[in-house]
């Protein structure tokens, strides 16, 4: 593999097209730039948008009086001290016209008497969150999406081309290295700007709500261009997760509702309450806090006294199958597909990684402080600080996307003609290099499966939910061990739809990721938000500071920075 | 963990790419009711053989839409398509042009590098 690598030119390449990507082309494409739109899953369906369950918050006000500044108040209570202000203001007034647009692109939000439906979800002071449809809403954004994606004349959409590499020319981004899944094919981009919307980490975890390509390929290929990460150490973990039996064809995070409008009893493996005993107040109304009931599942567990399967009980035994009816009709049918019938059994659940606050330190044009580089959607670090509010994560793939795309195509007119093909070889060396030659050897890259595993049930353990100093150190040196290890695996040698090419560049994704988060994590002495440490449970008013994580030849390094005020 | 009371089935899988001849290969899967033809297809490609080439991303919503081919026969999604206690085989949609495996050429035709490659050739 030798040969010439295909090239193209553009003026904004983004990579990764869920909803932050789409919505950057779009906006790249309507301020005049030509634009590439790439991901390694196909356009519009890999990613986590096409997952999200439902509510969208926005201060549209059309089911209460509301404002974009009570959302943005809201928003900095969750944050916990922690939001970069600026974003988290941008975040709030901007989601208002993006959530309209969407509507005039016949997204399809539920509507009541002829205005949009607003429910409130947990955290908001006033229904503010719109939603297509119970369980539907990210499938029916990601279509409305790719729609105007479709219809954009100045899109190309590219499915199955995984970006391995960014390029840079004397500190600016120039382009991109990837390979074509479908035949291996090099590919290198000239690009004038690049938006990175390929966000999202929970895949480094054991028990998380992530699909295939979450792996946190947006923070390291920002690390490794020389970008910064703010607030990697928080990440958010919905405590009723579904753990057991097998759910196929569901959302994992499907209980919370059943949870707020039934009363779903949570009980340890011995069918005790148990969430009292943690300081929360829960019998009969089920108004324990998050954090308090993921802490109070997983010191359970440390007890010896989890499910079957490590985690709790959610029980709907008591609440009469009318009322279970009545409250979810048609999703009823869906459990009882999957072999659940609620009114006879408990199901077991546990904390899984939803989330994450952290990401690409950006300012208020999504530029990432390496010219020519940009993010969106949850490659982006800092708007939700230590917490986010439910119903934050969409608005801020349209908005961050909106705005990511704006910028990239003002900054990259004529810009592409910078490329430099010598400053693009060292990332085709290693693409090729990992692509291999001669026969092929196909039992090759089980050994990435082992390290894969290895790297998600140790975050899952030692930098899950609760946290302490000994087991994130211990967690940081086998990370670094495992990522010094990936460099002396074999490569895979398959040219047609090469996975396992893909997994490896995924796991050396992960590995730099999850190194951040463990590090972050480890400096962080105090417990705030979402993240617990179980040696330093208390609140610490000095740490009221963001984490910034950067790469230094070959090795991360952090430093702290005053939070960004309005 | 009740991994110890998993029983194992048996999986016969369609290898190759097109033009070569039909080849099935069979692979010995743990079986836990409820499990899907998706999590045994994982398993194969992390434990026995990383090659076997399929699609797939949201993994267990049955939102992406991308992991279609034939269980037994019959179109379906390998992520809700149950695995049977028995012998089960999984085919490539017939319908599509084959890439390898279980992949099929389901991408639009829009979205794939070649045609793009060819249209900014044509451009002035």
């Amino acid at each position: 593999m030798t040969s010439d690598p295909i090239h193209l030119t553009t003026d904004v390449l983004v990579v990764g097209a869920g909803g932050a990507g789409m919505y950057a082309a779009i906006s790249a494409a309507r301020n005049g730039g030509d634009v590439i739109l790439a991901d390694k899953s196909l356009i519009g369906r890999g990613g986590a948008t096409i997952m999200a369950q439902m509510t969208v918050a926005a201060a549209v006000g059309h089911q209460a009086p509301d404002h974009w500044t009570k959302h943005y108040a809201d928003t900095i209570t969750a944050g916990r001290g922690l939001c970069n202000e600026r974003l988290a203001a941008i975040l709030c007034e901007e989601a208002v016209p993006r959530i309209f647009e969407m509507d005039a692109w016949k997204v399809g939000w539920a509507r009541e008497n002829g205005h949009m439906k607003q429910v409130t979800a947990p955290g908001h002071s006033v229904p503010r969150c719109v939603y297509v449809d119970f369980l539907n809403t990210g499938p029916a954004v990601a279509k409305c999406l790719r729609t105007q994606v479709a219809q954009g004349t100045n899109i190309a959409r590219i499915s199955g081309l995984s970006i391995t590499d960014l390029v840079t020319n004397d500190g600016a981004v120039t382009g991109a290295v990837g390979f074509n899944l479908e035949d291996g094919a090099p590919v290198t981009i000239a690009a004038g700007a690049v938006v990175l919307a390929g966000g999202g980490l929970t895949g480094i975890y054991k028990r998380n709500s992530a699909s295939a390509n979450m792996g946190g390929d947006s923070y390291a290929l920002a690390l490794r261009a020389g970008a910064e990460l703010v607030d990697m150490e928080f990440v958010q973990f919905f405590p009723i997760g579904h753990l057991a039996p097998r759910l196929v064809g569901m959302d994992p995070i499907m209980w919370d509702p059943f949870r707020y409008k039934l009363g779903g009893r949570l009980l340890n493996g011995r069918f005790e309450e148990f969430i009292e005993r943690y300081g929360a107040q829960d019998a009969g109304k089920y108004t324990a806090t998050r954090d308090i009931i993921s802490y109070a599942i997983v010191k359970e567990n440390e007890a010896g006294q989890a499910s079957p399967h490590g985690g709790a009980w959610l029980s709907f035994e008591h609440v009469p199958e009318g009322e279970l009816r009545t409250a979810f009709g048609p999703v009823i049918d869906r459990l009882l597909a999957n072999g659940i019938d609620l009114t006879k059994q408990s199901i077991e659940v546990s904390p899984i990684a939803l989330y994450r606050m952290g990401g690409v330190r950006v300012d208020e044009k999504m530029f990432a402080g390496v010219p020519g580089l940009y993010a969106a959607g949850e490659a982006v670090g800092g708007a939700n600080g230590a917490n986010r509010l439910s119903g934050n994560a969409i608005p801020e793939t349209f908005v961050f996307g909106e705005r990511a795309g704006r910028y990239a195509a003002k900054a990259a007119r004529g810009e592409a003609q910078a490329w430099n093909a010598r400053t693009a070889k060292s990332a085709l060396d290693e693409l090729r290099a990992r692509s291999g030659s001669g026969a092929a050897t196909p039992q090759r890259g089980v050994e990435y499966h082992g390290l894969a595993r290895e790297m998600r049930a140790m975050m899952w353990e030692k930098v899950g939910p609760i946290r302490t100093g000994v087991g994130l150190a211990d967690a940081l040196t086998r990370i670094r061990a495992m990522r010094r290890e990936i460099e002396a695996e074999p490569a895979v040698v398959e040219s047609v739809f090469n996975l396992s090419l893909q997994d490896w560049f995924d796991l050396r994704a992960s590995l730099i990721t999850a190194e951040a988060v463990t590090l972050a994590a480890l400096n962080r002495t105090e417990s705030r938000g979402a993240h617990w440490r179980d040696d330093f449970p208390a609140n610490d008013p000095k740490m009221e500071l963001n984490q910034i994580v950067a790469l230094d030849s070959g090795g991360l390094q952090t430093s702290w920075a005053p939070v960004c005020r309005r | 963990m009740t991994d110890t009371k998993k029983q194992a089935m048996t999986l016969r899988v369609r290898r190759g790419r097109p033009g070569e001849v039909a080849r099935y290969d069979a692979f010995e899967v743990p079986y836990e009711p409820g499990a899907s033809v998706l999590d045994a297809l994982r398993w194969i490609r992390e434990n026995v053989d990383p090659s076997l080439a399929i699609r797939y991303s949201c993994i267990n919503a049955n939102a992406c839409k991308e992991c279609m081919l034939l269980v037994d026969g019959e179109v379906d999604y390998a992520c809700t398509a149950r695995l049977g206690s028995e012998a089960m085989t999984i085919d490539p949609l017939s319908n599509k042009r084959l890439i390898r495996d279980l992949v099929t050429d389901i991408v639009p035709p829009k979205e794939q590098l070649a045609r793009i490659v060819i249209a900014r050739k044509k451009k002035p």
